[in-house]
């Protein structure tokens, strides 16, 4: 909401300046965003006066105007205006003025004449082409009095008057009226405002002889007032309305449709002027619009509208789309003759949704949308008939038709000064307190400590004890509230075994090198889809933005995929990243999905470069599988960790990807990505990680209890074993756990060899086999003897050659 | 030429030799000549037995102390050597200590969390819970709970990703704070809890805007819980995050699930409140949004609003890491760019 700084000082005593008002609003009420001038930055343009003019000698559209700037001397200003005329009070930028877009003005010839300044139009002071009235479109502004000329023309003009840019909340849209602006802010100083509204004369006919007025749902129209202005003449507005509204942001048009504007932002209500003889009835009937019903709107426009809007007929179709926008039928034009005035209150709801529906958001809309004070419909109106029939020259028809009405009584809210204390934190006391509703203007009753607060119908957003206590909070100054910190009985703060263990894995991802991201949980259905480890339904917004956003991931690898190619395609190759959050899987028959926690890793390029003391070292699936085993080593589980050869994923490489099981379940997976997939996505070799961490944090873990460092010394075997290449690490692991006997510590596996020096199709393993007993020193029979039993099972049960 | 002469003589000539001798074998073959079985020392003592039993005792313990005196000097040389050897060879280990260390692969964590996690620690010591709640959460628990009721604008298919007519994508997470409001059991004691996590709206990305982002919103009921303590505690959060000498100002704000409600600025921590450009030259930066909870929130819940109370207040951690760091452009956090996000070492 503009509040033009002048006017404000019409309606109650502001003792501070414009800027000052801005900081203290902005504190005990509502935001001010800015305070702006139209007339900053421009200078020496002033009221002139075109005494002669005559045809430039050398141009077929140029004039050569003598102007009178007040200085005794007439100036000599060539001028390209079509409408320039003889007797003009006009706009002149003096050489040396500083007008719109920084523009500098000087002296100068225009094909051979000497120019001495600029006759300007509005938009070039900076007006904006949506705010100059219409009707100097095509040339310069003419002021429609005759000013003095050389008199400040940008005062005239209302640009040197201060905007304020007030931000209104939802809930103070009782500030969307010039007449609230000034309540707010004569309670933010101490002052009443003071409105001397002038009464209505009735002189014509009465309103019954022109037309009836009908609701058939009260709930659509709660309250539909309508007046009748006849005889008028439509001409321009004068100058003080004229500024008042583009002041505003609002364009001039009329003197009709001017004051219907004028009226909304001196009240708040938005008001609609439909010519009287463009109706086609006599009668207004508001209803619901059927479904396909045409209406052309005041913009041209041709609409089919719906049932849920709500419209202005004239009995037959509609004229009107209530509280959004006129018909063009029954437009204010320069023909129109008698005006027939509606002021209103219209349902939120349904106001909104066809001004969205239309895109037809205005300055009207917003307010029946945030809702409008039913205490001063009547008011408006009858102040909008006494405005068009004072610069109408028209009269103003006899009574008011009441289609429907609300009655406007003050809301009774009741509070305790204890209350209020006890929720602020503060010891007012009572006289401060009623002190300050006195100030807003609303009744105040106080007996032992009990307040009873008749609330205006202007403040429609107050009905409870807690809007009061805003009220005296704001008003009493926040700055003025104590800091405490609450007291309670004492609570105790600590994270879940969840959140705790979340934050450890992230710690000791990044301490394995890995930094962290934070990806989009909307993906591309196929990027949501892929990596999946387990099959699961598709969930999607209901309206995306754009493709790439649409569905719940079901895997992380998507988005650390995207984060790796906006680096590759940065040339950033050596690449380590992990990103910790949700996935969102959903089952068959449920409409919403599952959200489980998960980590993954992307590793690709070099985790080590080279340097003059280090050979580089290429990421390659040990690697990352050396993350994952240090990851789930941390976690304690009860159960071992196995990977399965995964050959069918199409996004990963079939022979160097495993997903990862625990108990018979899969709860993650590790690889490289499939070639293809990584040409497809411009990206390098890759290996990634995905790890179910709720699958973790559920699973059985080992009791951390203390054993004792052995007090005997530990023997070490080394044995090799030759095997075929089909058969894998895992299954040498298990037999050698299986027959290892009660003093076998470790099999670690320190070699692996298969080439030149043996036949094809074999491998060699090596292990190194630690045995140690608890209570003794192991005897060299006890160790052979166990380790013989190993070599032994390693031939029978896998063929195996010892060596 | 008697033994004593004999000996002096033999003291005279090693002594020159030991000393001049350069080679730590050589100096050994010096010793064993000398002083072993066959050495000359040996020797002289073993004409001892020609001597009066008056002068043997006196031979034999200056030839002792002879001994001593080459042993001593054999010992010293020995010494002076080795430490040369070992000057020499640690010369000849010397390295350019200048030369950069070895790589250690180290990973950085998300700036947004490093400010999610310091300020859930901040909570914590104050006695918070820290609640998680579903991102995909019930129109119901998103809005209505909320006291944003079914016609509110906020609630328009515009601004919040819809999943079917009760399913969407949470746009903040008070969501959280109604679902434990339901759960809690006053009689054990009040409420404090913050919510943080990832929320979503309709937006277009684009340098201020995120069609994902964080949020961390805070929740304190109890039966005496004053519009006091909740400037104190944003008072105290704020002097945590952006340092010691900050100052908070309330302005008045609206919320549908606070009244009164109040948008909450902090001195600007980079000109101290002289004006500058991240404070658009007024002091003070708008940080987050705070309130006394609505009554109807409380009554939503099922929690007695004539009795119980209390504050709530959200903040945004991408926010609050665009104003502290200086980043302009908030799809850099999601974008993954590894310049942009390693540079970002934990601070304290």
């Amino acid at each position: 909401m503009n509040v033009s700084y002048d006017w404000l000082k019409e309606l109650v005593d502001v003792p501070a300046t414009p800027e000052e008002l801005m900081d203290k609003v902005s504190r005990t009420g509502i935001e001010v965003d800015s305070v702006s001038r139209m007339a900053d930055g421009l200078k020496k343009v002033v009221v002139g006066r075109v005494e002669s003019l005559k045809m430039h000698p050398d141009s077929d559209h140029l004039h050569v105007a003598m102007v009178d700037t007040g200085e005794g001397e007439l100036r000599q200003i060539v001028c390209g205006a079509p409408n320039i005329k003889e007797g003009q009070t006009v706009i002149v930028a003096l050489p040396g003025a500083r007008i719109g877009d920084n523009v500098k003005i000087k002296r100068g010839k225009m094909r051979g004449v000497e120019s001495d300044g600029m006759i300007c139009a509005l938009q070039e002071l900076g007006f904006a082409n949506d705010i100059a009235p219409k009707a100097y479109d095509a040339g310069i502004y003419v002021f429609d009095e005759a000013l003095k000329p050389g008199s400040d023309a940008l005062a005239a003009l209302g640009m040197e008057d201060a905007v304020l840019d007030f931000e209104i909340t939802p809930n103070r849209a009782d500030a969307l009226g010039m007449r609230g602006v000034a309540w707010e802010v004569g309670a933010t100083y101490g002052n009443k405002p003071h409105f001397n509204d002038q009464p209505v004369v009735e002189t014509g006919k009465p309103v019954a002889d022109y037309l009836t007025a009908r609701v058939t749902d009260q709930t659509d129209a709660p309250a539909y007032q309508m007046r009748v202005v006849d005889n008028i003449t439509i001409k321009d507005s004068p100058l003080w309305l004229q500024r008042r509204l583009w002041n505003a942001g609002i364009r001039p048009i009329n003197n009709i449709v001017d004051v219907t504007n004028l009226i909304m932002l001196g009240y708040g209500q938005p008001l609609h002027a439909f010519d009287y003889n463009k109706l086609g009835s006599k009668e207004i009937v508001v209803r619901r619009a059927t479904a396909g019903e045409p209406l052309t709107t005041l913009d041209g426009n041709a609409h089919e509208l719906t049932e849920d809007d709500i419209v202005i007929t004239n009995g037959k179709q509609p004229i009107a789309l209530a509280g959004v926008m006129g018909g063009l039928d029954s437009e204010i034009t320069a023909g129109t003759h008698t005006v027939a005035i509606e002021a209103a209150m219209f349902a939120r709801t349904p106001i909104r949704k066809t001004a969205l529906r239309y895109n037809l958001r205005s300055q009207a809309s917003a307010r029946f949308e945030k809702g409008i004070d039913v205490g001063s419909i009547n008011k408006a109106l009858d102040e909008a008939a006494r405005l068009m029939a004072a610069l109408g020259d028209g009269v103003v028809a006899t009574g008011t038709l009441d289609a429907s009405h609300v009655a406007a009584t003050p809301v009774e809210v009741d509070i305790s000064l204890d209350r209020i204390n006890h929720i602020l934190g503060t010891a007012l006391d009572a006289q401060m307190v009623a002190g300050l509703f006195d100030r807003l203007g609303f009744g105040v009753k106080e007996e032992d400590g009990l307040f009873a607060v008749m609330v205006p119908t202007r403040r429609w957003d107050i009905h409870i004890e807690a809007d009061l206590i805003e009220e005296v909070a704001r008003l009493y100054g926040f700055d003025n509230l104590p800091s405490t910190l609450p007291t309670t009985t004492m609570t105790i703060g600590e994270f879940t075994p969840s959140q705790a263990r979340r934050k450890r894995s992230r710690k000791l991802l990044e301490g394995l090198g890995l930094t962290q991201i934070i990806s989009y949980a909307l993906l591309s259905p196929d990027k949501a889809s892929a990596f999946a480890l387990a099959p699961s339904e598709e969930t999607h917004v209901a309206f995306p933005m754009t493709e790439d956003h649409q569905t719940l991931r079901r895997n992380l690898i998507s988005g650390l995929i995207d984060a790796l190619a906006y680096n590759v395609a940065r040339k950033q190759t050596d690449i380590a990243l992990y990103e910790q959050g949700r996935i969102f899987p959903r089952s068959a028959g449920h409409s919403r999905p599952q959200e489980v926690e998960y980590i993954a890793g992307a590793l690709s390029g070099n985790v080590i470069q080279a340097g003059w003391h280090q050979a580089k070292q290429p990421v390659d699936y040990y690697y990352v599988k050396g993350i994952v085993e240090t990851l789930l080593a941390d976690y304690r589980l009860a159960q071992p960790v196995a990977y399965e050869a995964l050959v069918d994923d199409p996004a990963m490489h079939p022979g160097q990807s495993a997903k990862i099981m625990l108990d018979g379940e899969v709860i993650g997976l590790i690889g490289r990505l499939h070639p293809q997939f990584e040409r497809d996505h411009s990206i390098n070799e890759t290996y990634v990680f995905e790890l179910n961490l709720d699958a973790l944090l559920a699973a059985a873990r080992t009791e951390m209890t203390a054993v004792p460092a052995p007090k005997f010394p530990s023997v070490t075997r080394d044995i090799a074993v030759q095997v075929p290449q089909t058969v894998t690490n895992a299954e040498i692991q298990a037999v050698i756990a299986k027959n290892g006997g009660k003093f076998l510590q470790d099999a670690h596996l320190f070699d692996v060899y298969s080439g030149k020096k043996l036949a094809p199709g074999l491998k060699s393993l090596a292990y190194t086999l630690t045995y140690r007993r608890g209570d003794a020193t192991l005897t060299e029979e006890e160790v052979t003897k166990a380790f013989s039993k190993v070599e032994e099972a390693l031939k029978a049960e896998l063929g195996a050659v010892i060596r | 030429m008697d033994l004593k002469t004999k000996l002096e003589q033999l003291r005279e000539e090693n002594q020159k030799r030991i000393k001049e001798t350069e080679d730590l074998d050589v100096l050994n073959q010096i010793r064993v000549n000398l002083l072993g079985k066959k050495g000359p020392i040996t020797e002289v003592l073993r004409g001892m037995k020609d001597l009066t039993p008056e002068e043997r005792p006196k031979v034999g313990a200056f030839a002792n102390q002879i001994k001593a005196d080459l042993q001593e000097n054999l010992q010293k040389r020995k010494d002076a050597l080795e430490q040369a050897a070992l000057q020499a060879k640690l010369a000849t280990e010397t390295i350019d200590v200048t030369l950069p260390g070895d790589q250690v692969p180290v990973g950085t964590p998300h700036i947004i969390d490093q400010i999610m996690d310091d300020i859930e620690e901040f909570f914590i010591g104050q006695g918070y819970q820290v609640v998680d709640g579903p991102e995909v959460e019930e129109d119901h628990y998103n809005f209505e709970m909320m006291n944003i009721p079914k016609d509110h604008p906020a609630r328009d298919m515009q601004d919040t990703f819809y999943i079917d007519d009760q399913l969407l994508m949470r746009s903040q997470t008070s969501p959280v704070q109604a679902r434990t409001l339901e759960k809690h059991d006053f009689s054990q004691g009040p409420l404090k809890m913050i919510s943080p996590g990832r929320v979503y709206r309709r937006d277009t990305d684009d340098a201020t805007h995120s069609h994902q982002f964080h949020q961390i919103e805070g929740l304190v009921i109890d039966k005496r819980i004053t519009m006091a303590d909740l400037k104190g505690t944003l008072l105290a959060l704020a002097q945590h995050v952006f340092g010691a000498d900050r100052k908070i100002r309330l302005r008045p704000s609206y919320f549908p699930f606070t009244e009164p409600s109040v948008e909450v600025d902090v001195s600007c921590f980079r000109c101290n409140g002289k004006g500058c450009a991240i404070c658009k030259y007024s002091g003070w930066i708008e940080v987050l949004g705070a309130g006394m909870v609505h009554p109807n929130v409380l009554t939503n819940a099922g929690v007695d609003a004539d009795v119980y109370g209390g504050f709530a207040f959200g903040l945004g951690p991408d926010r609050f890491a665009m104003l502290k760091y200086g980043v302009d452009d908030i799809r850099s956090f999601y974008q993954g760019d590894v310049r942009f996000l390693a540079q970002f070492k934990e601070e304290g």
